[in-house]
């Protein structure tokens, strides 16, 4: 079995004392919440922290609260098979609902949790490896070495942001809530979070720790749905998702959209023109199904898939506007979400 | 073959008050695994679970190029570091060893060069694995860069640098073995056919991923005697190696197969672990573990070979096989295992279920700087199968025949011989078709479903152990002690390695039958090569049959000293004496009776203490010709698939939705664990098919050593599987039995392919079958149909 690399494990029972933990213990200290993702990573020797600090034992920060004014706030550590299953989530935001069903398998989606995905490492089949592939291979730009193998003399690490709930929460118009001992509490919105470098792609620092997400109550016909290709039913990280948020007004005709794809590059990427060319739109009719396959175009022509992450990434590409197309689909019928099994 | 070697295919004692139809008592009917229970609980003691006092942890140092020279290893700092206790390099194990005895190409640790990215170059044992971890770290090792070769093609075309040298021979360049062998005049035959086809097809290389990873556990006693505890399936190999490289008289080592988590022929060669462990063991007189990781079990490899395959059919008008052509070329990775078997298996075992008289393969395996190609369930044939059956498939498009049709046309039928001088003997393969075919509803069904969905057909054939024992030697293959205890217990000692198969269940249902006995009242000791009688190991699937009748031999000299004594006793013809259910009575005064453990009470009064010795030796089989006997079997399993698939035409993906496994496993002893069999291939055929891939990318890495990144199928991406047990009960088998472990996994993969072509008209002949490729089969295929219309109109 590989082993676990050694480090001092600080189990904190508030969000104060964890917070105060990064700010003391300082540089090569690690926040772990589910360990999902973060555990392999410190077995490759992607992450050698002299210290971790887990959340396991924040009890405030897991649970999953409606305010007064429709405001979904999501405790950082709740797992994404409790958000999966939540009547509320159901109801309000199924996209993220069905976004979190499809992350991993049953016994990940126990132990993961939506702040951990949400701030979940960019991938890349030549970064997550162990230390011995790593190191036979001359590692790469992402970790201990200087070269890409994604883009040959490429500068900038293209690692792919591969969170599954990332996209939607963006489509929501979600908010993140930050919490440091020096700085106190900050709300950044997700859109605003991202930075278009693989080698990290959020802007958080190390002291600060993720303690809530807070969804605005969605529009009155709010539909959303999930799209997610992967080669096998479960287990596997995206090849390519899709996040769809599509409000409709009274008469049923689309009022906003919003689709925003992961799986393609650093940061997540919205389709641009989806507004444009939805709006004004009623699900059903032909010209809905025109504005789609035009969407679906746009699409292919913004997104380029590049090899980082296994698998073809001609086949990628060409899945974008298949993907964009089914999820708008399914979330004007309320049948998401887009996935083989 | 002695008289001891042929039991007969029917029930041994009937009892003659019983039904016709229940004439065998424990034979036959669902039995639960003789280590279910244990596997089940979490109680089952894994080599893993062994700890010694004292016990060390050992590492290995691997190589990070593909192809190098090693010019000098400094292990001075590793010694030097707190924790360690010895450090072994490959001039301390320089004896170099093979599992086939003609080939020995491996040293536990590379002695002057390295061959591949992971293989094996030193060897530390220190308190744990973080300081066994840390030290080789710091050892270091000076290499001199070689060119190596990814490509086969490229492998062969380049004579220089040898991966192996062969400094007498250095024309050789890289190939690791050829075999060319024709029966018949295919070049006329194919001359004279009504229609031929000649095509390309490609396989591209899959491993087994057993969920126990390779771990091995070494002590020596202080009188020298070595024990290894060993993940292997093959123990009496293992042991023999060990002797070899060690140069340690054999009756001082002593090899333990503990329970198993799964081998697939992935277990089958000796490993370096197992040396490494066992000299660590001796240098620093503490007990030595290694686990690997599962990284290292992708390194280890000896997965199924990637081959490139050109076969030229010729068929009449009628559907008649007129000859074969086959040129392969084999891509064996970095050391030759069980290549020599690999590349004749690759043409002698295509030669059924159907009856060609022209057949000639040319079959080439060269060497390559990746992890070493070996034995995977179904070996050396699955990729060929999966070429010729699509080839079928698409002969039959050709003369307008039905596919299922013409592959009962060109049945070859039973009690006859192969082109290639193979004796076939039970041959269930027609009915496998009948099955299939009913139950999938292929008449009403097949090229009339909605586009995008379809039926493929397949069938294949293969081998129930081989009379080729690996080292030449005329001693059985099988044997088998047994010990009748005061207390009614029987215990089997079975040098055979139950590796998940199920082959000390099947050696307790055997003793149970033939001595009347609750199965519960037979226990099995197995794969300690202290205790237990040599046999050849679980590969090609020759346990059932070959220990399955030394059981046999062995327990009917068991029941006939204790009919004999209570025959005595009672002063009857041992005729009428009856053993069952536990008691031993008289069949003509059924009143007249005693419990087993009181007559062997008698017998052992008797005749002392009571055991028995049971052996199977195969007869002389195979073709009279050099490599003859490779392949050559007791006894044929016959397999045939219906598959049924959806492809979806925009996102290329195909869904397997139903597989129907007919297969001839002669007699089912326990139909539970054929079924099990039948199920567990198929699936891994099917994963093989659309998912699984052996990659080693651009720089000699494997693409993806983690079950994250090699992508085996999920409960969710399997689909229903049919088992259809079919029942041929051949002459030479224990009760009629055959093989079930391996022959069902072929007919997966061509049948997906023939099954995507009903669906969708594409022919998949390159694996595996990614949407990618279904795509663009799909596009070129539509620009195919476009560009040919206006043709038509004119």
């Amino acid at each position: 079995m590989l082993r676990m690399q050694p480090f001092q494990l600080e189990r904190p029972t508030t969000v104060a004392d964890a917070a105060r933990l990064l700010t003391e213990l300082g540089e090569n200290t690690m926040v772990v919440a589910g360990g999902t993702d973060a555990l392999p990573n410190i077995k490759h020797e992607l992450f050698t922290p002299k210290h971790v600090v887990s959340l396991a034992d924040v009890e405030e920060l897991r649970g999953i609260s409606i305010e007064d004014d429709g405001t979904v706030v999501l405790g950082a550590m709740t797992t994404v098979d409790a958000v999966s299953k939540h009547a509320e989530i159901l109801a309000r935001v199924p996209a993220l609902a069905q976004a979190c069903g499809l992350i991993a398998g049953p016994q990940l989606r126990r132990m993961g949790t939506i702040g951990g995905n949400v701030l979940l490492d960019t991938r890349c089949q030549w970064y997550n490896q162990t230390y011995f592939w790593r190191k036979a291979l001359g590692f790469c730009l992402k970790k201990d070495g200087s070269k890409c193998h994604v883009v040959e003399s490429g500068s900038k690490c293209v690692a792919a942001a591969s969170n599954d709930s990332a996209p939607v929460l963006m489509t929501l118009g979600a908010e993140l809530v930050i919490f440091s001992h020096t700085g106190g509490e900050r709300r950044v919105k997700l859109e605003d979070f991202w930075r278009a470098d693989g080698i990290f792609n959020k802007k958080i620092q190390g002291h600060e720790i993720l303690t809530s997400i807070r969804i605005p109550a969605p529009a009155e016909g709010h539909r959303g749905a999930y799209g997610k290709l992967r080669d096998r039913g479960a287990i596997d990280y995206p090849l390519l998702g899709v996040a769809v948020r599509l409000d409709l007004d009274g008469a049923g005709v689309v009022a906003d959209a919003d689709v925003v794809l992961i799986a393609l590059q650093a940061r997540p990427v919205r389709i641009k023109k989806a507004p444009d060319l939805l709006r004004g739109q009623q699900p059903g009719t032909e010209a809905f199904e025109a504005a789609l396959a035009d969407l679906a175009a746009a699409a292919y022509k913004q997104c380029h898939p590049m090899p980082n992450i296994p698998g073809d990434h001609d086949y990628r590409r060409e899945m974008v506007p298949v993907f964009v197309r089914r999820t708008v689909e399914a979330a004007a019928n309320n049948s998401g979400p887009v996935h083989h099994v | 073959m002695a008289a001891r070697d042929q039991h007969g295919p029917d029930a041994p004692w009937p009892d003659p008050a019983t039904p016709e139809k229940n004439k065998f008592q424990v034979v036959g009917r669902a039995q639960r695994k003789i280590d279910g229970l244990d596997k089940a609980t979490g109680r089952a003691v894994y080599t893993d679970d062994i700890q010694l006092p004292g016990m060390l942890h050992a590492k290995i140092l691997r190589s990070p190029h593909a192809h190098a020279r090693i010019v000098k290893i400094d292990a001075s700092k590793a010694l030097a570091l707190d924790g360690v206790h010895a450090v072994i390099t490959g001039a301390d194990l320089p004896i170099k060893y093979g599992v086939i005895p003609w080939t020995p190409d491996e040293n536990a640790l590379a002695l002057d060069k390295v061959r591949f990215i992971g293989d094996e170059v030193a060897a530390v044992a220190a308190t744990s694995e973080e300081v066994a971890n840390k030290a080789t770290r710091l050892i270091e090792v000076e290499y001199e860069l070689l060119d190596a070769f990814m490509d086969p093609v490229e492998a062969l075309a380049t004579k220089s640098p040898q991966i192996h040298e062969t400094p007498k021979n250095p024309e050789r360049g890289n190939v690791s073995k050829h075999v060319e062998l024709e029966f018949g005049d295919v070049s006329a035959a194919l001359e004279a056919s009504d229609v031929t086809l000649a095509q390309d097809f490609r396989f591209h290389g899959t491993t087994h991923a057993p969920i126990e990873p390779h771990c091995a556990v070494a002590q020596v006693s202080p009188d020298g005697v070595l024990t290894l505890w060993s993940a292997t399936q093959i123990t009496h190999y293992v042991h023999r190696a060990l002797a070899r490289v060690l140069e340690k008289p054999a009756s001082q080592i002593r090899v333990i197969q503990p329970a198993l988590g799964g081998a697939f022929g992935g277990k089958s060669d000796p490993f370096a672990l197992e040396f490494c462990v066992a000299l660590l063991a001796e240098r620093t007189g503490r007990p030595v573990k290694m686990l690997w990781t599962r990284e290292e079990v992708f390194y280890a490899h000896r997965g199924r070979h990637p081959m490139q395959m050109h076969y030229h059919t010729g068929i009449s008008k009628d559907g008649k096989l007129q000859a074969v052509d086959a040129k392969i070329l084999i891509d064996g990775g970095s050391y030759s295992s069980f290549g020599l078997v690999t590349t004749y298996y690759s043409g002698q075992l295509l030669t059924g279920p159907y009856d060609f008289p022209n057949y000639r393969f040319n079959s080439t395996r060269v060497f390559t700087n990746k992890p070493p190609c070996g034995p995977k369930r179904g070996h050396g044939s699955v990729q060929p199968r999966f070429a010729f059956e699509v080839q079928l498939d698409e002969l039959a498009e050709k003369i307008g025949m039905d596919p299922i049709e013409l592959r009962r046309k060109n049945w070859q039928g039973a009690d006859t011989k192969t082109v290639n001088g193979q004796r076939i003997t039970s041959n269930g393969f027609h009915e496998c078709l009948a099955l299939v075919e009913t139950a999938s509803a292929w008449q009403e069904r097949r090229g009339k479903l909605p586009h995008g969905r379809g039926l493929g057909v397949a069938g294949s054939m293969y081998i129930s152990g081989t009379n080729y024992p690996v080292y030449p030697n005329d001693m059985p293959q099988a044997g088998i002690f047994l010990k009748a205890d005061r207390s009614g217990l029987v215990t089997a000692f079975s040098g055979a390695n139950d590796i998940g198969q199920g082959s000390s269940s099947v050696v307790r249902t055997i003793v149970a039958e033939e001595l009347g006995l609750d199965p519960l009242d037979v226990r099995v000791v197995a794969a300690d090569t202290d205790l237990c009688p040599v046999d050849l190991g679980a590969y090609s699937s020759r346990v059932t049959f070959m220990v399955g009748n030394a059981t046999i031999d062995a327990a009917r000299k068991l029941r006939k000293m204790v009919v004999g004594v209570v025959a005595k006793t009672w002063e009857i013809n041992p005729r009428r004496v009856f053993m069952g259910s536990g008691e031993v009575f008289d069949l003509e005064n059924r009143g007249q009776k005693i419990s087993t453990r009181e007559a062997f009470h008698l017998a052992e009064t008797e005749l002392d203490t009571l055991g028995t010795t049971g052996a199977y030796n195969t007869p002389k089989l195979g073709g009279d010709y050099r490599g003859g006997t490779i392949g050559a079997s007791p006894a044929y399993s016959f397999t045939a698939h219906v598959v049924e698939v959806t492809v979806c035409t925009e996102t290329g993906r195909i869904t397997a939705d139903n597989c129907w496994i007919a297969h001839d496993c002669g007699r089912a002893l326990n139909p539970m664990l054929v079924a099990g069999q039948m199920e567990g291939s198929a699936y891994m055929g099917l994963a093989e098919a659309n998912l699984e891939d052996h990659d080693v990318n651009r720089f000699g890495l494997h693409a993806g050593p983690s079950l994250l990144d090699y992508r085996i199928p999920t409960a969710v991406d399997t689909p229903e599987l049919h088992a259809l047990i079919v029942e041929s009960l051949d002459p030479e088998g224990p009760y009629g039995a055959k093989e079930a472990g391996e022959g069902p996994l072929h007919p997966a993969l061509p049948a997906i392919s023939n099954a995507v072509y009903d669906a969708v008209g594409i022919r998949l002949r390159e694996l595996p079958f990614t949407p990618g490729k279904v795509l663009s089969l799909l596009r070129e295929k539509a620009e195919r149909e476009a560009s040919s219309t206006p043709q038509e109109v004119h």
